[in-house]
């Protein structure tokens, strides 16, 4: 039975690309649905090819909008989150200080919260001081449950860094500016850069504690969630499609320059 | 040469005038300064809401009258009482995705730290790129997928494995959407990459001579597995599970999507006594007594995997 | 000691200690090391020596103390100030910059613009002219370390600090990258502090060696001298190795007469550095393995008088190739070590003869008896 004997060598490849199909399948879906042109309010059946979405994205009230407002809070929310993350990840390796347990188990404690618990939670402090919900809690709350991503994200890289490096900088005549834009922010640069695009995808993506917070402001998850009730437009499609392959391109031409800059080298 | 006059091996004891140099108060406020405005941030806006909601949670009064500190514990009974079904029904969602999560992600994982090659960086852009569409769409398109009358139902149809599921109480006659079998489906799938990615980091540190070292001293590829790269990889297993349950039994998002009003998990009914009951009491209660069972199995389940220095 | 003299370029220390919280790292310590020499600080791993070169770079403030670089204070300035550079310990070089940019690192950040001819002379002067363009990780180690000392020769530094330079190579590269450092310090004249725990190294490479242990300087010196006066039991057995005998003195006068292991020793008084060399107080002989020689038990009457003699018994030999190692069992002490050249190999010298130990008493050497008469005899192999 040499089929069943090649089948028991490669399980573990069979399964594992099954697993990987698994999670393709949806985004196949949601590509494809995007050139359909549904009977109803709701695009989840075929029903024929179409490039009417595609032709206006922007053709459905709100839905760029949304998108646009989606993306801003997700640049300063990867921006604050990032600067404050890296403080946070430099004074934990770098230093000794007192109440370190008790600042450890702060930075680990929103990873290990439900975020309907801390999206309930926050509502309540705004309720309580009479914020206006809107653009500003909602930044306020992607700074807060992205940190926590970023400091260790930038942690593992900074814990790796040869503390000799600085030192090595340092006996070179670099003061403490020089030494830390020359030398440690580009050794520490692929940790804090990793932290910053996972605070982005959360930011970005984040619904539950958005839903929350944000009032009568709608971001683009908010929008989906609410079209999902209300009907879905071919336009989100075309959103997650877009985004999808934006994606996975910014990834290939890095990977690309990457090893082009390796080969280079080895010349 | 300064040898001749090199003085006799320096005895201890020697008197000597010694002007101690304290560390500048400056240097030693570095970390502090460091610390500050992100520790800030978390106090103020994870910490403190903390509080606010343990004093919501034993207040009593109404929206109109306002709300007052009375320690009315029996909220938390009430809560209970009324909510234990969607607890327990959290829980058991949570824990069987997570495990579904494990099952389907370890083989992955295992395929893009040893199997994969050069094709390793695709495959792991594959894994990490899905993040990049909307959570949400990509939710809302198993709404397809498991359509009735779609190709997955159909199949499981014919194979008569609809029959199984549906006597196990998994699913409903012909049908997988609007069931369990279908919110358990939309949490494994939305969890996956939170389990893969730790799993792959800790296998992906495993030196694979260790395979050779194992094979040498007479262990099956099976044994291999199960006494030295299982165990190996228990970091990426324990961080890959939490991230999978933790948000997995707060989830309300593909219980709402993809279930019916059989399947309402505690997160639906935290998010809608908040949101449009209005009864904030009872929502602060239900969500402290998720976060302490969250907390309490989280513990216990890393002192039990014996990696408490994950934290 | 501190009133002394110094020249233009000396690097001085005065009672340099260093404690984090209730250890000490390092004791209240004078040194000075004379401008332009090759000084090494020896030492076993926790000796305090490589804190102390951090405290001459100004990379660790010292606790108590004062550097001196010349005539100048150099003790508050921050390691950017100094005119001292370091090559450390596996190089620290800086992984996301190319050859050329780590060696010119120092010299931009004095705000020298035109660095290419410095960089390219640097390069030459350490053979890696054809690497200028590569990153460190595409350098073998031998690259690697002869970039780190290129990154600090460049700035003319007037102390060059070397922190374990070749601790990281193998052998043999070991031994050839000591010749180059040596030939390099030549060349360009600049005082050189090596840091090691090889002795060996610190022997071939310094004019000068301090031997640290403990967070203290031990003994100071010119290489043969230490070797050949050792003033404590740990510089004895840490440099090289050292046959140590317990006895009780019996009579002084220009030769101290020991009793010792059943027979009588004699050393000359002004190689004995015991604080007593009194009649009746204790005292330990010590004998380098090479000085003595071996004669089977039958031919002991074929020596020739006035030499100290132990008889023994062999007990494990082993031939070395140039040399035969004898470890000789005796009342004086269980493991004596012997090393005989092979000039003309005696076949009756096998384990198990009975021997005659025998040596110029010139060749002993005293030492204060309340001291371990094992220390550092075993830390050299495990040292960092």
């Amino acid at each position: 039975m040499p089929v069943l004997r090649w089948i028991r060598r490669n399980l573990i490849v069979i399964a594992g690309l099954l697993t990987l199909a698994y999670m393709i399948l949806p985004n196949i879906v949601v590509m494809v649905f995007s050139f359909n042109k549904p009977n109803g309010r709701f695009n989840y059946a075929w029903q024929q090819f179409s490039l009417d979405a595609w032709k206006d994205p922007c053709g459905v009230a709100d839905l760029c909008g949304s998108l646009s407002l989606s993306l801003q809070i997700a640049f300063w929310a990867t921006l604050g989150a990032t600067a404050l993350g890296t403080m946070i990840a430099f004074a934990l390796v770098r230093y000794r200080f007192r109440a370190r347990g008790a600042i450890n188990s702060l930075i680990f404690l929103p990873m290990a919260m439900p975020e309907v618990v801390m999206a309930a939670s926050l509502l309540t402090l705004f309720l309580n001081m009479g914020a206006e919900l809107g653009f500003w809690t909602v930044l306020i709350a992607h700074i807060m449950f992205c940190l926590s991503f970023v400091v260790t994200a930038v942690k593992a890289r900074v814990m790796s860094m040869d503390p000799r490096l600085e030192e090595a900088a340092r006996d070179l005549y670099a003061g403490p500016v020089q030494t830390f834009v020359r030398v440690t922010l580009p050794i520490a640069a692929p940790g804090i850069a990793a932290g910053a695009l996972l605070a982005f995808a959360l930011s970005f993506d984040d619904f539950i504690i958005t839903n929350f917070n944000a009032g009568s402001t709608v971001t683009f998850p908010m929008f989906v969630w609410g079209s999902a009730q209300r009907g879905t437009p071919v336009q989100i499609n075309v959103i997650g499609t877009a985004m999808f392959v934006i994606a996975v391109l910014m990834v290939l031409v890095g990977q690309l320059i990457a090893s082009r800059r390796k080969s280079n080298a080895r010349n | 040469m300064s040898v001749t006059e090199a003085p006799p091996a320096p005895t201890p004891e020697e008197p000597r005038e010694l002007t101690l140099r304290k560390p500048s108060t400056r240097k030693r406020l570095v970390p502090y300064w460091l610390l500050l405005p992100g520790i800030l941030w978390l106090l103020v806006f994870f910490a403190l809401p903390l509080v606010y909601q343990a004093s919501t949670s034993v207040q009593t009064g109404s929206l109109e009258q306002g709300f007052e500190v009375t320690w009315h514990f029996q909220t938390y009974v009430d809560a209970l009482r009324e909510y234990y079904p969607q607890f327990i029904r959290s829980l058991l969602y949570a824990g069987t995705a997570t495990i579904l999560c494990l099952l389907l992600g370890y083989p992955l994982a295992y395929l893009i730290a040893f199997k994969a090659g050069r094709w390793r960086n695709l495959v792991l852009v594959l894994v990490i790129a899905p993040f990049f569409t909307s959570f949400l769409i990509r939710t809302l398109a198993w709404k397809t997928i498991l359509a009735d009358g779609g190709a997955v139902v159909d199949v499981l149809n014919t194979l008569h494995v609809l029959d199984v599921t549906s006597w196990l109480g998994w699913t409903e006659s012909n049908r997988v959407l609007a069931t369990p079998m279908a919110v358990v489906c939309g949490l494994t799938y939305n969890f996956l990459p939170f389990m893969i990615l730790p799993l792959y980091t800790s296998l992906e540190r495993i030196d694979g001579r260790l395979h050779e070292a194992a094979g040498d001293l007479y262990a099956t590829p099976a044994t291999t597995f199960r006494k030295v790269t299982f165990p190996l990889s228990m970091p990426g297993v324990v961080s890959g599970t939490l991230l999978t349950f933790i948000p997995a039994s707060g989830d309300y998002v593909n219980a709402e999507l993809l279930g019916s009003t059989d399947t309402k998990m505690v997160g639906s009914v935290i998010q809608s006594q908040f949101l449009r009951v209005l009864d904030y009491p009872t929502a602060a209660a239900l969500s402290f007594i998720l976060m302490a069972i969250v907390l309490l199995v989280v513990t216990f389940y890393i002192r039990r995997s014996g990696t408490e220095d994950l934290v | 000691m501190t009133q002394q003299q110094t020249a233009g370029g000396d690097v001085r220390l005065a009672g340099i200690s260093k404690t984090y919280g209730s250890f000490t790292a390092v004791h209240p310590l004078d040194l000075t090391v004379p401008q332009g020499s090759f000084f090494a600080l020896l030492g076993a791993s926790g000796c305090g020596k490589t804190t102390t070169l951090r405290m001459i770079a100004g990379l660790e403030e010292a606790t108590t103390g004062t550097v001196f670089l010349g005539d100048k204070d150099i003790t508050d300035l921050p390691p950017y100030k100094r005119p001292v550079n370091t090559v450390f310990q596996s190089y620290a070089l800086f992984p996301h910059l190319d050859i050329t940019e780590n060696v010119a690192f120092g010299l931009r950040r004095r705000g020298i613009k035109s660095v290419k001819k410095q960089v390219d002379e640097m390069l030459e002067l350490v053979q890696l002219g054809d690497f200028a363009r590569r990153k460190p990780h595409q350098l073998s180690g031998g690259q690697q370390q002869r970039v780190a000392v290129a990154r600090a020769l460049i700035n003319h530094p007037q102390v060059l600090l070397l922190d374990e330079p070749l601790g990281a190579l193998d052998l043999k590269l070991r031994r050839q990258m000591q010749l180059e450092l040596k030939r390099i310090q030549t060349e360009v004249g600049i005082t050189f502090v090596h840091v090691t725990h090889d002795q060996e190294e610190a022997m071939t490479m310094a004019d000068t060696v301090a031997v640290m242990n403990g967070g203290r300087v031990e003994q100071l010196g010119a290489p043969a001298d230490l070797y050949e006066n050792p003033r404590t039991t740990f510089v004895a057995n840490f440099l090289g190795t050292s046959n140590l005998i317990g006895g009780e003195i019996v009579s002084t006068g220009e030769n101290l007469v020991v009793a010792a292991g059943g027979g009588k020793l004699a050393l000359p008084r002004e190689r004995c550095s015991a604080s007593s060399t009194a009649a009746g107080g204790r005292l330990l002989l010590g004998i380098r393995p090479e000085k003595i020689s071996l004669a089977h038990a039958d031919d002991a009457d074929d020596i020739p008088a006035g030499r100290n003699r132990v008889t023994g018994r062999i007990t494990d030999s082993s031939f070395i190739g140039v040399s035969t190692q004898y470890v000789v069992e005796s009342p004086a002490g269980t493991a004596l070590q012997v090393y005989e050249q092979n000039i003309e190999r005696d076949t009756r010298l096998v384990p198990g003869a009975e021997v005659v130990l025998h040596w110029n008493p010139a060749h002993t050497f005293g030492l204060d008896a309340a001291q371990d008469i094992d220390a550092g005899a075993t830390s050299v192999e495990d040292a960092e």
